[in-house]
């Protein structure tokens, strides 16, 4: 039986450390070793020059193409301003009981909204995204329990009054889908 | 409401927007389906009820507009949010005056979104709450404990279906005890007016200045002992019916102001001289013959044309016996149950009674009859034991209510125990004789 493990994808994306931080941070959230893998993504193939931003359901098709076998989930990241059709923008997006989910950092950052840059907090909310993502992709829907991981985020202000973990019924079912 | 118990669909031509709408939903834990244009949308119509549908305008076939127009012409209740590529002030106007909820230009704001819903699954279960409260009241509302299949009490609810949808002011003339205000209440819970009150007033119970205020209301500070203001019957009725019992036991001057708000639809409350508009519909009832008391002068001729516009007149019980077994058993089941009593039956000798008695106290009388012997009877089945009568001594004597009635009885029995011995009677009843004399000849008395 091959053992399964949660690969982390850059996409033009090149902060090593953070990167190192989501693998250690994820690896524990659900019990599943997660590692650093490269794969080409063409961005521009994205790109909606009309909005300026990249279309992130195109995106996590190229993510989830051929996955490798021992893949449990795929998590792609990058620093790119995402949307899908129907909404102005979205932090990431994920497949509901699928395997691969995407999240970017590029509305994370305080400066975005004219702010100091914050590495600390960059880090907090990213890890609250990509778990939040990876949640979805076990079959989780948006929690109402306060300050679980899986509430619904809209705005940034949103992810940094929700805590990093998942309430105690949304722990639950991940423990029992990872299994 | 919990998100799985709503149901969204959504209908656009656009495959990416109806997949990344699907997403965003399906992630809150909504039930979610799409269509990829009006005619398929129809179809997910007949296979179940919808609360929330996303629409886009340009679809190609039935548009957005002409198929949200189909929606609301179904059920009114659904929430319809127009979405649309190409905003345009005619076509938000237009699709909002067809009875949509929100109308919003391509790329939404997320958070703009997740409150547009919200809001509107807070605007269907309002919707949703409206309905059920609305059946609770038509159940509440039904006309319960008129039961019967006699010709006479079929006419009586023949009139009462055709009466109910006309806003016509109607007089209930029947015994006490007959269900007249029962009647009353039935026209006025298939009326239009069904959903404001019906607001009962007994003219006998009040003296004339307690009904005055009991009708009309009065300002804090109108007299003695008002100290605060109080909202009167007439104010309590606007938009639906005051129903007057014991019409006929108003005062003149109570008649002449009741005649003047029945024609205005305007009266003051007491100690004010603002002018408050009323709408209502009247019903009233008397168990006295107002004829009479109009050619006597003692009810306004006016009056009495204004108020017996359609007269609806209820059978005494004694006129009607083939109601009786099945009164006595609707109440028996009634009293049986909310008393957790295991009682079967009334025995056949019972209902035997029950069917030979005169019933002067009509239906509230055989009410209490079967309530009384419920309570009593510690068998399987009502026996005559159970059964107790209080006018059974003098059964063919039928007494009304009315203090007059009472009177004008008691002195006749007085005045034969004495053999007419008027100082004698006059006595025993402790007034004076000359008293006695205008009694006897107001109650028309004689040996």
């Amino acid at each position: 039986m091959i053992d399964k493990r949660i690969y982390v994808v850059p996409i033009e994306f090149y902060d090593l450390s953070l990167l190192d931080s989501l693998c250690f941070y994820l690896s524990n959230a659900f019990g599943i070793p997660a590692y650093i893998e490269n794969k080409p993504i063409n961005i521009n193939r994205v790109f909606d020059p009309l909005r300026n931003q990249y279309n992130s359901s195109y995106l996590l098709k190229q993510l989830i193409n051929k996955p490798p076998k021992d893949a449990a989930r795929i998590l792609g990241v990058c620093n790119l301003d995402l949307f899908i059709p129907i909404l102005t923008f979205v932090f990431g997006e994920a497949q509901l009981e699928g395997i691969g989910a995407i999240v970017s950092t590029y509305r994370l950052k305080n400066e975005f909204y004219g702010g100091q840059s914050d590495s600390h907090a960059l880090m907090e909310r990213l890890l609250k995204e990509a778990t939040h993502e990876l949640g979805h992709t076990y079959g989780l829907y948006h929690c109402h329990n306060s300050g679980c991981v899986m509430t619904s985020s809209t705005y940034v202000e949103d992810i940094d009054e929700k805590s990093v973990l998942f309430c105690r019924e949304c722990e639950e079912v991940v423990k029992s889908r990872v299994q | 409401m919990n998100n799985n118990d709503v149901n969204i669909l959504i209908v656009d031509d656009e495959f990416s927007v109806r997949d990344s709408l699907f997403k965003w939903f399906k992630t809150d834990g909504f039930n979610v389906d799409t269509a990829e244009n009006a005619e398929a949308a129809l179809q997910k119509f007949k296979e179940k009820s919808w609360d929330i549908v996303l629409l886009d305008i340009k679809m190609p076939g039935m548009d957005g507009i002409e198929f949200n127009r189909h929606i609301q012409s179904v059920d009114q209740n659904i929430i319809v949010i127009i979405i649309t590529a190409y905003a345009s002030v005619d076509t938000a106007v237009q699709a909002i005056k067809d009875g949509a909820f929100e109308y919003v230009s391509k790329p939404i704001d997320p958070d703009n979104l997740t409150h547009m819903i919200r809001n509107a699954i807070e605007k269907r279960l309002l919707a949703k709450e409206n309905i059920q409260l609305r059946q609770k009241i038509e159940d509440l509302t039904s006309a319960d404990d008129i039961v019967g299949t006699s010709p006479q009490l079929r006419k009586v609810f023949k009139m009462v279906a055709s009466v109910a949808k006309t806003d016509s002011t109607v007089m209930i003339r029947g015994e006490s005890g007959t269900g007249k205000e029962l009647i009353a209440r039935a026209i006025h819970s298939n009326s239009t007016r069904r959903y404001a009150p019906i607001i009962s007033l007994n003219c006998g119970a009040f003296t004339e200045t307690l009904l005055e205020s009991e009708l009309f209301g009065h300002e804090k500070g109108a007299f003695t002992g008002a100290d605060r203001l109080r909202i009167g019957k007439l104010e309590r009725a606007n938009n639906g019916t005051i129903f007057f019992d014991e019409i006929g036991n108003i005062s003149m001057k109570m008649q002449m102001d009741l005649l003047r708000v029945l024609d205005t639809k305007h009266f003051s409350r007491l100690g004010s001289e603002k002018s408050i508009e009323v709408d209502f519909r009247v019903i009233s009832a008397t168990n006295r013959d107002l004829e009479s008391a109009v050619n006597e002068g003692h009810f306004r001729e006016d009056l009495y044309f204004r108020l017996n516009v359609v007269t609806i007149d209820i059978p005494p019980l004694r006129d009607r016996k083939e109601d009786i077994p099945l009164l006595a058993r609707y109440f028996f089941n009634k009293y049986t149950q909310s008393m957790t009593k295991d009682i079967k039956d009334i025995s056949p000798e019972a209902m035997e009674m029950l069917l030979n008695y005169g019933w002067p106290g009509n239906v509230r009388e055989l009410r209490n009859v079967i309530e009384r012997a419920i309570v009593v009877c510690e068998n399987k089945k009502i026996s005559p034991a159970d059964l107790s009568f209080p006018f059974r001594a003098g059964s063919k004597q039928q007494y009304g209510d009315s203090l007059e009635e009472l009177e004008k009885n008691h002195i006749e029995r007085i005045l034969n125990r004495t053999g007419w011995h008027i100082s004698q009677a006059s006595e025993t009843l402790k007034i004076d004789r000359t008293t006695l004399y205008n009694k006897i000849k107001k109650y028309n008395l004689s040996k």
